[in-house]
């Protein structure tokens, strides 16, 4: 079992630095989805020696979800948007390898000051979640493409799922309120493909997304008289 | 009957989906709107039975929380019936940029009128934190739709905006349920429900420092949709992109759900013992947002925007009368139905002179007192409630307010309060007044018309508003009391 915890720790690590330092949209959707496919497995490898019901289809909807439909739907909003195949960040790849790096430190440095009720090799599962929430915000602020946003969204997302079902097996239904969350993920890739993200903007760039400002207003007034 | 407030406005939405007839569909809307106003009044009258095992139970905070979201609704419900029926169908030309729209069935936006309204109930009725994180992100999904009922590309900004933040503070609030869990997880003696009485009767056996982690992100997280600055950036956009009646319930009903959502934590808080943490926190957090707001709507241009601001100051106010503590927290109950009464009724109005003026810009709006005598009049009665002026329950909530911050001692809070209060009142005063006096052109003049459902939602909030200052009626001040009592204050 430390085995199969180890390999999905050492997986999100790898993955969330590969998506900060990488600069093809669609290598990063894949990453994504390996992410997913190794925190679906996740529930698996908690309590007794058979699996419950209850955590096998947990697994089976998280791993469903992460790790093959949204990928796939990203894929095909990506051909629909039909837009440049790269992340454009504000901030370059090299400066998000470097706070990755720093994000993973500190979060390992805090490790071992978490005073959490579970055994000490999940701590380090713990510590790994939350740098993937933070790789997850990194990721939304500083990508300019909706599609890119929602490829962090999911990164935060899959954190918050990993910190869930490592902590907190025994309150129920909490966990499984975190598959909740994909509703969001879902409701954003529709918008870039149904409600025309990109036919209405011509492009599926949020930063151009910045029509209403309070800051830009007499600029919008002279050329609307 | 606890289930019935959620279960009816659902069920209604559901219908409005299958409804064909626009007639049949708006009379469902009020029909629902005045069943929901019945139920809650019932619920003053003799608290109903808590549901599913004590998840669901109406409390004074609660009930609070849930009149104001039901007098809301029916006033926008009612409201409704004139905008849905002057809104063209089909292709028509945007105002601002010129650009061709649609508007998004009508079905869909009363259906998900409804189901906001059942989601929001929800919120005010749950006392499980996990139920409550789920009404919370249902609220965001069935308000989405509404917010882009005009189908352009700055409602559609605004509506990707909504969303985009609101998911992430939805994430981070997720993550403090997680946090309470490891909180609330004794070693050997099991884990305590994530109910509200449950870990307040066991708030000793609490892990104070996981405690403390889980409340900063349900207050960041929730305060995301509370609109609590810095992380207000959507509210400006979305209040003012959407149709107004949704502004309306977006500013007074939605926002003091989120507010609730914070308030059940600072209950766990305050019966744990660290309020003094947790205090410290909205008071700045209150401070924070009434700056920002003070900043944004000095020389605005645009009248919703600076009805949004104001709704990012008043949430401020909220927060900084809860982190006072003592009458502050009754102050800030208070403050909450005197906010959500008034700021519908500006926003309705706001929707009036959008007809008629076919502009958001304060500076092509002039003369709406000679052009629409009535909603001139309470424009002006509007401004001068939400910026606190006598007599209005305004005034009294946001002195008892001040008197905490005196009677605790802290004077620069209570002095900066005071400054960003009349600086507000100044940067308003300049923006109204001069819209509603002036000349207007003759091109307006020759459309202006007041329609009774435009009129009479906004006039009684307005009368409302004004009752509560010259009178508090003694069940709501018990209420209110109760309320407050609850969170530590008096």
């Amino acid at each position: 079992m430390n085995n199969w915890f180890d390999t999905i720790t050492l997986l999100l690590i790898l993955s969330n630095l590969a998506l900060l330092g990488s600069s093809q949209l669609g290598f990063c959707i894949r990453v994504v989805a390996v992410q997913g496919i190794a925190l679906g497995l996740l529930p698996l490898l908690f309590g007794s020696a058979e699996w419950s019901v209850h955590a096998i289809v947990l697994a089976a909807s998280a791993l469903a979800l992460k790790g093959v439909v949204f990928p796939w739907l990203l894929f095909k909003a990506l051909r629909a948007a039909d837009v440049r195949r790269e992340t454009e960040p504000f901030v370059g790849y090299v400066l998000s390898l470097i706070y990755g790096v720093l994000a993973l430190a500190v979060v390992l440095c805090m490790r071992s000051r978490l005073a959490l009720p579970v055994s000490t090799d999940l701590r380090l599962m713990v510590a790994i979640a939350f740098f993937t929430i933070l790789v997850g915000f990194f990721l939304i602020v500083t990508r300019k493409k909706a599609l890119t946003q929602v490829l962090g969204y999911l990164v935060l997302e899959n954190g918050v799922y990993a910190f869930g079902t490592t902590i907190s097996s025994e309150q129920p239904w909490l966990v499984e309120m975190g598959v909740l969350l994909d509703v969001f993920v879902a409701v954003f890739i529709m918008g870039i493909m149904i409600f025309h993200i990109s036919r209405e903007f011509d492009h599926i760039d949020t930063h151009r997304l910045a029509h209403l400002s309070d800051w830009n207003q007499d600029e919008t007034e002279e050329s609307n008289p | 009957m606890t289930l019935a407030l959620i279960l009816i406005p659902a069920a209604a939405a559901l219908a409005c989906f299958i409804i064909r007839c626009d007639a049949l569909r708006r009379a469902l809307l009020v029909a629902t709107a005045l069943a929901h106003l019945a139920m809650t009044a019932a619920s003053w009258v003799a608290r109903p039975a808590p549901a599913l095992g004590g998840w669901l139970a109406v409390d004074a905070g609660g009930l609070v929380f849930l009149s104001i979201t039901s007098v809301l609704f029916l006033a926008s419900a009612i409201y409704a019936l004139g905008y849905l029926k002057r809104e063209p169908h089909g292709e028509r030309k945007d105002f601002e940029e010129g650009v061709l729209f649609t508007n998004a069935p009508e079905a869909v936006f009363t259906g998900c009128l409804l189901f906001f309204l059942a989601t929001m109930t929800l919120v005010t009725i749950s006392q499980h934190f996990g139920l409550l994180w789920v009404a919370v992100e249902a609220t965001t999904l069935a308000s989405a739709p509404l917010i882009y009922f005009h189908r352009h590309d700055r409602s559609l900004e605004a509506t990707w905006k909504y969303l985009l933040l609101c998911s992430v503070g939805i994430a981070l609030a997720l993550l403090g349920n997680f946090f309470l869990t490891v909180a609330a997880s004794t070693p050997g003696a099991g884990s305590i429900p994530l109910v509200v009485a449950d870990l307040t009767a066991q708030a000793g056996k609490l892990n104070l420092p996981w405690l403390k982690a889980a409340f900063v992100l349900l207050l960041i997280g929730y305060g995301t949709k509370m609109g609590l600055a810095p992380m207000h950036t959507w509210l400006p956009d979305a209040h003012s992109e959407s149709p107004s009646l949704v502004s309306a319930l977006l500013s007074g009903a939605l926002l003091n759900c989120a507010f609730l959502g914070i308030l059940r934590i600072q209950q766990v808080c305050s019966a744990a013992g660290i309020e003094a943490f947790s205090r410290e926190a909205f008071v700045v957090f209150g401070l924070v947002s009434m700056a920002v707001a003070a900043v944004f709507i000095i020389a605005q241009t645009d009248f919703k925007r600076m009805l949004a601001y104001s709704s990012v100051e008043h949430m401020g106010i909220l927060s900084l009368g809860v982190g006072l503590g003592g009458d502050g927290i009754f102050g800030a109950f208070f403050h909450a139905v005197n906010h959500s009464l008034t700021k519908g009724m500006l926003f309705l109005v706001a929707g009036n002179l959008l007809t008629v003026y076919a502009t958001k810009s304060t500076k092509q709006v002039r003369g709406v007192l000679d052009v629409l005598p009535a909603s001139g009049i309470l424009w002006v009665a509007g401004f001068l409630s939400i910026t606190g002026a006598p007599p209005f329950g305004t005034f009294v909530s946001e002195f008892i307010i001040l008197k905490a911050a005196f009677d605790k001692g802290y004077t620069a809070v209570a002095i900066t309060y005071l400054l960003l209060l009349s600086t507000i009142f100044a940067g308003m005063a300049a923006i109204v007044i001069r819209m509603a006096q002036g000349k207007p052109s003759e091109e307006v003049k020759a459309v202006s018309r007041e329609p009774a459902p435009a009129l009479v939602p906004a006039a009684s909030l307005g009368a409302l508003v004004l009752m509560l200052g010259l009178y508090l009626p003694p069940f709501l001040s018990r209420a209110l009391h109760e309320a407050a009592i609850m969170l530590g204050g008096s």
